[in-house]
């Protein structure tokens, strides 16, 4: 009897400890753990895929990076847990992950309902379709009847039935849960057409043994602001977030590069200045270092040295820079003041 | 017996024993019985004959005679046949070995896998192999051996700690399994025992959970693992996903245990428990020492077929995100110097499993065999 | 117990040692330790969807699921339809798939279990090594496996093989003409199941009669008579109101037809074959397990070999053979979760996958499947249950 009754009140004991045991917050688990948890997606060449070594590259990974650099002081104190489109939010807000970098669509029902806290855009994409040269198709008005390969629990599952829908023509969705399960179908034939962002179709097609033998169709069917994600409930973490993306654009926008940011602690502007931590301490403002962007530039770079090093014309996947160019420069990209 | 003629007359007893009918033995008579009986059965030989003709020889063929076992890439491959994609790519399996088998742990840690291999086969014999002297010294170590092995694979206390999300092949495989069938045996013993037991309480409580996961499919638990178990943890508390997949696959496995057991004690007759009560040995004195022995005895087939099972559904994480061997090969396919070499990959990783299964369901005849001699009465 | 001197023991000790009051004392603790675990997980799951700002609720079900499925062969389905529906239309696909697996896997077993009693030793050796090799493989490599196949080997829709012009084999699916009914099909429907329930009349009263009278009614082949004859005759006098749907290549795709996707055709072959091998194990079992003297003693009876089979040996081997059976079917079904793995859209694919992921909600939709599933495994036991007890011996 005593063995037992000992066992009970330890097991409830137990049980109420860890109640008590309740986490702090996010950054202080980060800085707690030295290591920084990104959830990416399981493969997407450019965006984030193993090396031959088996280090994670890619635009998000870089941003990710960017994240452990502010975070850190160590761009390469990153884990990266993959998941799927469909897993990668219970992931996030199961706390498998700090921040989510995974080409996530950010849309209102994710924002409000899911529940989920967006961060600004690192990517403006669109959906498109590709297809096979040999088939003859010029245009997705073209796709009536078609089998459509599709990558499920994505945005791109809900305006694929929108767009058909709209257009009067039907299709046959084959649903695939991650990339490269999607490309093996496409290449075996399974499906006419393979949609998806028009980013990870380029990134698809570059991995093809016949790039050439493919086409992806002149329409974009929806917009897609690819954006980092955390969870509810945590300003703080979130603001670190939001202000790591800040601090690349800001840096592209006054010319601040990895191979220039020593030299550029001595500019004369006093956004730069303020930027990189010489004056005032906005780091220390949500509990970093003052040379938390300083790290990020020197360390990952800015926002279009991560754009070109990745996915850029000069890569295999070859986008240019369209809608995700600074505003400055006609496209989108624009960060509020570092004031 | 000389060698002049026979003799025409033997004395009573001296006859040479006759060479028998030829009909009923020897090759051709053996066939005919066998194979060519009737009209039905000789459609059928023929049937199988030509089925073995037109699935072995090419099979052969392209699995041994015309594959290629070294190459860097798919393409080298094929141009090194006279046809391409005529035959096996095993330079695939080949130059992935290791992948296969230790997933992403790290390099220079992979002799802590090898020897945690060597240390189960240690524990497994014992187990298997009953006249191997000072058998009842070895339990303790068969007792600690998962710990240790656990202490092994992740670090800590003085070995570079590796992450299990770095786990990963045959590796991955051998830990959800092993781990699996040493854990859901003494919890399914022990929801047996409850679902048999005389507390009506305890008994419902069994019967619940007993049926609860037998309802159920395990992908289903898994999803629910990999989803919803944090919501349960009080907040702020995480535990790592493989963790969560062997609690998993532990409580499920034992589900099926229980009712296996189940089925032993209610095969054990009521006048051995009479007996061991008027003996005035108490409940768990007469479970330890005359029920359970004989209860087990009989679920032994049952218990081994729930770990095959067991076995095989490992390859269910692969749903969830863990690279299982399943896992490892789809995600090498999608490396496009080896795409479109499925065939080979799944042919390798069944082969893999049917020899782990086959030798267990072998193992568990035998020792059906060997036990029945002591209860056929 | 008398013999103890009971004065010498304390009360609480005198307690303990009293059965009922110790089987009482164990049994509240227990149930005080599970219901305490159980309201702190509860308790736990509020303050985890508090912080995180979700609530636990139904509704979502109510709203437009906005994906499509595009197998769906008895519900109509489409995007702009509600979770609810989307969640039918996965249910009515995993009931599909159970069925028919049930179906091809039992002939399949029963099958190759008999040609396992064959005393052909080629053809036993053969079975006995593809059994072997068949069940001691992971079912999702079956899946997958057999999925590969259908997908990479088959010719695509441009190239199909073309059966007698009405049917179709390529790899986006088996295509079969389908048929279509045109007025008077309901008639046609109605009288067969008139003589369907006439049939049954005349094997109840020919039961009786041979019960009176000992005189036996060929009944199977009466019945079969009155069932075609009846449907035939209905069906050409309303002017034979069936036609056929043949499918035809337009654009991309086969249009019209029936369609066999590779998706469902791949997890009902692989779940077929599978399971079959354990229940041609189960039916070689059961048949062997019915003593040879019990065949002997109705042919010294006087039965012929095929009453024999069925009134002896099938009544015992059955008792058998069934209790297995059933489960092997509840695995079955629960195996055809693994659907999720080549993109069949059943319940663990629509509710707990798509829907899942577009709502945010897993409590609410695993709680959906799990419940799924054990509803449909206490139906088919309570099935077996009610079975079991009515095949029993009935012992005097």
């Amino acid at each position: 009897m005593k063995n037992i009754s000992h066992a009970i009140i330890g097991a409830v004991a137990l049980a109420f400890g860890l109640v008590a045991s309740a986490g702090a917050g996010t950054l202080e688990d980060v800085q707690a753990r030295g290591e920084l948890n990104c959830i990416v997606s399981t493969g997407l060449q450019g965006f984030a895929a193993p090396n031959d070594e088996g280090v994670w590259e890619g635009f998000d990974i870089d941003f990710c990076r960017a994240t452990a650099a502010a975070v850190l002081g160590d761009a390469n104190a990153i884990k990266a847990v993959t998941a799927t489109g469909k897993t990668r939010f219970t992931k996030l807000n199961a706390g498998e992950g700090d921040v989510l970098w995974r080409n996530t669509t950010i849309t209102f029902v994710r924002d409000v309902d899911v529940p989920l806290r967006f961060h600004g855009v690192n990517y403006y994409d669109g959906q498109g379709f590709m297809a096979r040269k040999d088939l003859g198709v010029m245009s997705a008005a073209e796709l009536d009847g078609a089998s459509v390969c599709i990558q499920t629990g994505t945005t791109t599952e809900l305006n694929l039935a929108d767009y058909f829908r709209s257009n009067g023509m039907s299709y046959e969705a084959v649903t695939i849960e991650d990339n490269a399960e999607a490309r093996e179908n496409y290449q075996a034939g399974r499906c006419d057409v393979y949609t998806t962002d028009a980013s990870g179709l380029a990134a698809t097609r570059a991995t093809f043994p016949d790039p050439d033998a493919h086409v992806i169709l002149p329409e974009i069917i929806s917009k897609e602001p690819l954006g980092p994600a955390t969870r509810h409930g945590d300003d703080q973490w979130s603001d670190i977030v939001t202000w790591v993306l800040n601090a690349t654009v800001t840096a592209e926008e006054k010319g601040v590069t990895s191979a220039n940011v020593d030299d550029m602690m001595g500019s004369n502007d006093p956004e730069v200045l303020r930027l990189l931590g010489v004056e005032g301490n906005l780091g220390g403002m949500f509990g970093l270092n003052a040379d938390w962007a300083y790290q990020i530039i020197k360390q990952v770079g800015n926002y279009g040295e991560i754009f070109e090093r990745n996915i850029g014309v000069n890569t295999p996947i070859g986008l240019p820079r369209g809608l995700n160019a600074l505003w400055t420069d006609g496209g989108l990209q624009y960060s509020p003041p570092f004031r | 017996m000389a060698e002049s003629a026979p003799p025409s007359r033997y004395a009573p007893g001296t006859h040479p024993d006759l060479p028998p009918p030829v009909r009923t033995t020897g090759p051709i008579a053996w066939a005919h019985q066998n194979l060519f009986s009737s009209p039905l059965n000789i459609f059928l030989t023929l049937a199988g004959l030509w089925l073995l003709y037109s699935i072995i020889p090419p099979l052969v063929e392209w699995a041994f005679i015309k594959s290629v076992w070294s190459a860097a890439s798919r393409a080298e491959c094929w141009d090194r046949m006279e046809v391409a994609e005529e035959a096996a790519c095993w330079a695939f399996i080949n130059r992935r070995f290791e992948f296969f088998v230790y997933g992403f742990y790290p390099e220079a840690e992979r002799w802590r896998v090898n020897l945690c291999f060597v240390m189960m086969i240690l524990a497994i014999f014992p187990v298997l192999y009953d006249r191997m002297p000072g058998r009842r010294h070895w339990f303790w170590y068969v007792a600690a051996f998962p710990f240790l092995a656990g202490w092994l694979l992740v670090g800590g206390f003085g070995l570079a700690p590796v992450g299990t999300d770095d786990f990963g092949g045959f590796m991955l495989t051998l830990v959800i399994g092993v781990t699996g069938i040493s854990f859901s045996l003494p919890i399914g013993i022990a929801l047996a025992l409850g679902r048999t037991s005389d507390l009506p309480v305890l008994r419902m409580l069994c019967v619940l959970f007993i049926e609860f996961i037998r309802g159920v499919p395990l992908i289903a638990l898994l999803f629910v693992a990999s989803t919803m178990l944090n919501y349960f943890l009080p907040p702020g508390t995480t535990f790592d996903l493989l963790m969560r997949v062997l609690i998993m696959v532990t409580l499920f496995s034992s589900a099926y245990i229980a009712e296996v057991v189940r089925g032993g004690l209610q095969g054990i007759p009521k006048g051995q428990v009479e007996a061991a009560d008027s003996l005035g040995l108490s409940y768990w004195k007469a479970q330890r020492l005359i029920i359970l022995p004989q209860a087990l005895k009989i679920s032994i087939p049952g218990i081994v077929n729930t770990f095959i099972g067991l076995y095989k559904d490992t390859t269910l994480v692969l749903i969830i995100g863990l690279l299982d061997p399943l896992g490892i090969g789809r995600s090498s396919l999608a490396d496009s110097a080896w795409a479109g070499l499925a065939r080979e990959m799944y042919l390798f990783i069944a082969v893999f499993f049917f020899l782990c299964c086959f030798g267990m369901s072998r193992y568990s005849l035998y020792l059906e065999r060997k036990l029945d001699t002591g209860y056929g009465r | 117990m008398a013999a103890v001197p009971i004065e010498s023991r304390s009360a609480l000790s005198r307690l303990w040692n009293n059965q009922e009051t110790r089987s009482l004392i164990l049994q509240t603790v227990t149930l005080v330790v599970v219901l305490t675990l159980v309201g702190l997980v509860l308790r736990n799951v509020a303050i985890n969807l508090e912080a995180i700002g979700k609530e636990f609720s139904f509704d979502f079900l109510n709203q437009p699921a906005s994906y499509d499925i595009t197998f769906s062969p008895f519900i109509e389905y489409s995007s702009r339809d509600t979770h609810l529906r989307a969640y039918a239309v996965g249910f009515q696909n995993t009931l599909l798939v159970a069925v028919c697996g049930i179906v091809a896997a039992t002939v399949l077993g029963v099958t190759m279990g008999i040609l396992r009693l064959s005393r052909n030793w080629l053809i036993n050796r053969m079975v006995y090594v593809f059994l072997e090799f068949t069940r001691n493989v992971p079912v999702l490599l079956h899946i997958l496996l057999v999925h590969g196949i259908i997908v990479t080997t088959l010719p695509p829709p441009r190239g199909a093989i073309d059966v007698g012009g009405t049917a179709f084999v390529s790899n986006r699916g088996f295509y079969v003409p389908a048929p279509v009914f045109e007025d008077g099909a309901g008639i046609v429907g109605l009288v067969l199941v008139a003589a369907i329930v006439a049939a049954l009349l005349f094997r109840r009263w020919a039961k009786r009669v041979q019960v009176e009278t000992g005189r036996i009614y060929p009944v199977f082949w009466i019945c079969a008579a009155i069932i075609a004859g009846a449907t035939a005759l209905a069906f050409l006098l309303t002017g034979t109101p069936l036609a056929w749907e043949v499918p035809e290549l337009k654009g991309f795709n086969f249009q019209g037809g029936m369609a066999l996707k590779p998706e469902f055709l791949a997890l009902w072959l692989a779940l077929s074959y599978y399971t079959s091998c354990f229940i041609a194990e189960i039916v070689r079992a059961g048949i062997l397990a019915v003593s040879h003297g019990q065949t002997e003693a109705s042919f010294a009876l006087g039965l012929r070999p095929n009453r024999t089979l069925q009134l002896v040996i099938l009544p015992q081997a059955l008792r058998i053979i069934v209790p297995p059976l059933v489960s092997q079917y509840l695995n079955l079904t629960k195996n055809s979760s693994l659907a999720i793995a080549i993109g069949y859209m059943d319940v663990v694919a629509t509710i707990g996958g798509i829907s899942l992921m577009q709502t945010g909600k897993e409590m609410e939709t695993m709680i959906i499947v799990l419940g799924t599933y054990l509803v449909l495994s206490l139906i088919i036991s309570a099935f077996m249950n009610w079975y079991n007890r009515s095949i029993r011996y009935k012992e005097r």
